[in-house]
């Protein structure tokens, strides 16, 4: 029954991941670019909802719903005004300019709010649980997954019911024919990023809820975000999903053997994932 | 056909004045740097053996992303690496630290064959994660180690320091005691693998593997369509860049001589800041890490006491510099003056071309 428990954790762990990865995915998909700093943006999303939290008193879902807005307009701008200055055939320049965004948020975030770690008060939301057939899941990890679930559905009606889905799809497919049919790829890039923004803040809320978080995790939520995404395969969502619950589940069954395995686990599942299925489980894009 | 006959063989060269202006002048800055412990301070050679390293693993990240089109962000795990393989060997076989820096080297070597393996299978930006999770790979594994210390490390034993190869002679020399005939020693050496590398990374460059390796870069396709083995290229500087970077690894905990698995392993010590030192000093150039390192030391000596604000100004420096300068502060100097120091690119001159009067063919 442990077992069963441990696992079960670890699927709802995978939730957490998979959000942490959605954005990721997202903004590769369209315009081939790795942002470097998607884990800082993360923790930066998780202190602004601290921030708004500790201003006004708010809960977080509420602190959450105000800190999108924000968000999504840095999403905007940051594609507008820098990274779009850097897409293009060389993969040099993206990678630099996000990498150096990454060091800058960081130090930023340490220089504002310091190393010691923080906690989004979450209330009796944080202890509150259910039972399931004998065994006790935690009402925030299945409100995470739901989450995720309910991301990846959005996502998939967005890209696949709606006309800026359409032109998302096509700057994806062929950049220069799409901007034949009056697509601007610069606007269209803006804009997944700055729906990227929205996933990133949903994932930060529950990051901030379920965990201690400080200024130097971001990079390993990157790490986790992009395990998820080639273990699901390329420009797959729900391959995603289940990218991330692989990498919960080693995680949660490497830390009951030794504590200490936890990480280590997660990341030789990817591996082991990259061995034999090098194109991921479910692979959709060419590339 | 007449004036065919007076006209002097075609040839390809690589050379300029600059580059033997260039060349003499390195000669000497070599005698100067080998003399340096002579008159210098101990904390002026600690400061010589900081840049050095730091400019050895710069070139090596510049061969392999600047050269090689592969922008890895694990080269901390050959410098972690490189350095327990030195440790464990001095700890647990107890060898002299001096021939254990050549082993780390050779691990590195050996780590970087299933790296590779791996990471060969993720392309670009994907490649670059793929080295960061193998990097952290290792240095969990590595924090396993109990018999180097485990996740708090260990220090050198106090024997292997001090009976360190050629220390006794460095100590009765310049007359200084154990301590600093280390940092002497691990300066020489330091000087010993810069030149080595800059050297062998020039030498590479200017073979036919450098111009594959250049064809590669710019356009795979291409290269591959004219006979060059992209993937072969790829392996051989992969390797190369670990083995110098193991190397690196080992010779800067010998200097240390303490070792834990965080500081050892650290993407921001050993990936961010080499990666700033060839950004800044412009990629793709040998002159650019020799640069970069330069404005990076002046920059950490000012501006270190301020912690984060020196982090994100080195992160603002790089955003600005790709967004603006994407060939950095050498390929602004370059571009205005047309000098090159080290130069690979080959140029045709001879028979018809000697006779037209171009001010840069009069000198070949």
């Amino acid at each position: 029954m442990i077992w069963v428990d441990t696992i079960l954790q670890g699927i709802l762990l995978g939730g957490l991941y998979a959000l942490f990865a959605a954005g990721l995915s997202l903004v590769f998909g369209i315009m081939r670019l790795v942002n470097l700093a998607h884990g800082d943006l993360i923790v930066l999303g998780a202190y602004l909802i601290l921030l708004l939290v500790t201003m006004t008193g708010l809960s977080p879902f509420l602190a959450a719903a105000i800190a999108i807005p924000l968000m999504f307009m840095l999403g905007y701008g940051l594609q507008k005004f820098m990274l779009n200055r850097v897409l293009g055939d060389d993969i040099l320049p993206p990678l630099l300019v996000t990498f150096g965004l990454s060091v800058v948020l960081q130090n930023a975030l340490l220089e504002g709010f310091s190393a010691d770690s923080q906690r989004l008060p979450a209330g009796t939301l944080s202890t509150a649980s259910v039972e399931v057939a004998g065994i006790n899941l935690g009402v925030l990890p299945l409100l995470t997954f739901a989450s995720a679930v309910l991301v990846i559905v959005g996502l998939n009606q967005l890209f696949y019911r709606t006309s800026l889905g359409r032109a998302f799809r096509a700057t994806s497919d062929d950049a220069t024919t799409a901007s034949l049919m009056g697509i601007k790829p610069a606007s269209i890039f803006a804009k997944a990023t700055s729906i990227a923004m929205i996933i990133v803040t949903i994932a930060a809320l529950y990051l901030g809820m379920r965990s201690n978080f400080d200024p130097n995790i971001g990079p390993a939520r990157l790490i986790y975000a992009f395990e998820a995404v080639i273990i699901g395969g390329l420009g797959s969502l729900w391959g995603t999903l289940a990218g991330g619950i692989i990498i919960g589940v080693a995680q949660t069954v490497g830390a009951a053997i030794n504590p200490e395995w936890q990480i280590l686990a997660g990341h030789v599942a990817f591996l082991i994932v990259l061995l034999i299925r090098p194109r991921g489980l479910f692979p959709r894009a060419v590339d | 056909m007449a004036d065919q006959t007076n006209t002097t063989p075609y040839a390809a060269h690589t050379g300029t004045n600059a580059s033997r202006v260039a060349g003499v002048l390195a000669l000497g800055l070599i005698v100067v740097l080998v003399a340096l412990p002579a008159f210098a301070s101990r904390s002026l050679i600690q400061d010589m053996f900081f840049i050095l390293t730091m400019l050895v693993l710069a070139q090596f990240w510049n061969l392999l992303a600047g050269y090689g089109g592969l922008v890895s962000i694990g080269q901390q795990a050959f410098v972690g690496i490189g350095a327990y393989a030195m440790f464990g060997v001095v700890i647990l076989a107890g060898l002299d630290p001096i021939p254990a820096i050549l082993l780390g080297g050779v691990i590195a070597v050996l780590l970087a064959i299933p790296t590779a393996f791996f990471a060969f299978r993720l392309q670009g930006a994907y490649f670059a994660i793929g080295t960061w999770v193998i990097a952290e790979v290792v240095r969990l594994v590595v924090s396993q180690w109990q018999a180097v210390g485990g996740g708090t490390g260990t220090s050198l034993p106090r024997s292997a320091t001090r009976e360190l190869w050629f220390a006794d002679a460095i100590e009765n020399l310049f007359g200084v005691r154990s301590a600093a005939a280390r940092d002497i020693l691990s300066y020489w050496l330091a000087v010993i693998l810069a030149v080595a590398t800059i050297g062998g990374i020039y030498w590479l460059l200017r073979t036919r593997r450098g111009l594959a390796l250049a064809a590669v870069r710019d356009n795979i396709e291409a290269a591959k369509s004219v006979g060059v083995d992209a993937t072969r290229m790829k392996w051989i500087v992969f390797l190369v860049a670990a083995f110098g970077t193991g190397l690196t690894g080992a010779l800067i905990y010998l200097q240390k001589a303490r070792i834990s698995p965080d500081a050892a392993f650290s993407v921001q010590d050993w990936t961010a800041y080499v990666i700033f030192i060839v950004v800044i000093g412009g990629i793709g150039t040998i002159e650019g890490p020799i640069i970069g390192v330069l404005v990076f030391f002046i920059l950490q000596s000012l501006l270190a006491d301020y912690g984060t604000w020196y982090l994100m100004l080195l992160g603002v420096i790089g955003i600005i510099i790709m967004l603006f300068a994407p060939r950095g502060l050498w390929g602004l100097i370059s571009d205005r003056t047309g000098v090159e120091l080290f130069p690979v690119r080959r140029r045709l001159t001879g028979g018809r071309l000697g006779q037209q009067k171009s001010p840069n063919n009069k000198t070949e």
